[in-house]
């Protein structure tokens, strides 16, 4: 059943480019401006891989207008994305906030670099302590010595 | 030594339990940050009579179901026949919004499967649909007797749906 939702939402997002009216062109540049840039900190919802800039579902459409009205009445740029927020779950933004739920996102990358140069460190260590020479006691020398006395080539 | 040279595969054994685990859940399927907030207090035009308006705000007292449908949303199709069901069991009243339809499409539809509502209203531009956060119709939230959003059912309705999760629940708020 699932799938036929996904199906579904597959189908209205290739279908999004001739659903609807004609978007109306931008009344506002400096409106229009401000909600683009907002609207790309933004996830579509139907095409989660789509910013709602960038999106031609139907509820992106829906949505930009929201922002737009929503610009129109003052509201910053916060007071916006906690519009979006309440509504949708930090989902709804592309970088989603640094707090206890999203800790392993944002420091799991950082945790795994570190604890492969511990490994790297400690590993490159090892070997040079295998690969260094080995020392010799007094007498292990004397006899290398002499081995090395009988073995002279005459001259 | 030996126990060291099993640590990669023990690595790549927690990783394989994670992607499925991933594999299990669907990603369309988002979580609410309503389920538990007081549900908005929207007004909306009735679909069979235009000219009155329904209020959420008369529905304070009573445990009951928003459905968001509409007669374009194929999934649709697929849950009437449970509410349909459903309804004749006249366990709490459901509310269906009809979601950025035409009035008459909405009509017809409901004259060729059957009403399954207490009553019905339309959201012409989706704007009570953002209120609530709904992002793909079939939708349907449950509200208690406060007026809080208890859980919400993301796309159809299912019969194991009804009977595990929303009719407990419904026990459960209308005592």
């Amino acid at each position: 059943m699932k799938y036929w939702l996904a199906l579904l939402l597959a189908l209205q997002c290739a279908m999004g480019a001739h659903a609807g009216e004609a978007t109306p062109l931008a009344e506002d540049p400096v409106v229009e401006q401000r909600m683009i840039t907002i609207s790309e900190e933004l996830r579509c919802l139907v095409c989660q891989n789509e910013s709602l800039a960038g999106s031609r579902a139907d509820l992106a459409l829906d949505l930009r207008r929201e922002l737009r009205t929503l610009i129109k009445a003052n509201k910053t740029d916060a007071e916006i994305m906690e519009y979006m927020v309440s509504r949708y779950g930090d989902f709804v933004r592309y970088r989603p906030p640094v707090k206890p739920i999203t800790w392993m996102l944002w420091f799991g990358p950082f945790l795994l670099l570190i604890g492969a140069l511990v490994a790297l460190v400690r590993l490159v260590r090892r070997n040079q302590r295998s690969a260094a020479a080995p020392e010799l006691n007094a007498e292990q020398r004397k006899k290398a010595q002499s081995l090395l006395k009988d073995t002279e080539l005459p001259s | 030594m030996k126990m060291k040279a099993l640590i990669p595969l023990g690595l790549f054994a927690v990783l394989v339990v994670f992607l499925a685990i991933g594999l299990t859940r669907d990603p369309h399927e988002i979580p609410s940050p309503l389920i538990g907030k007081p549900a908005p207090l929207f007004t909306a035009p009735r679909l069979q009579a235009p000219d009155q308006q329904f209020s959420a705000k008369d529905m304070l007292g009573k445990v009951w179901i928003l459905n968001t449908w509409a007669s374009w949303c194929v999934a649709c199709r697929q849950e009437h026949p449970i509410l349909m069901e459903f309804a004749k069991t006249k366990t709490l009243p459901v509310i269906g919004l009809d979601y950025k339809d035409q009035n008459s499409e909405g009509l017809k539809w409901l004259a060729r499967f059957g009403d399954p509502y207490d009553l019905s209203i339309t959201d012409r531009d989706g704007r009570i649909g953002i209120d609530f956060g709904v992002y793909g119709v079939p939708e349907s939230f449950l509200i208690d007797k406060a007026g809080v959003i208890r859980y919400k059912q993301i796309g159809p309705v299912t019969e194991e749906a009804l009977r595990d999760k929303i009719l407990p629940l419904v026990r459960e708020l209308q005592k």
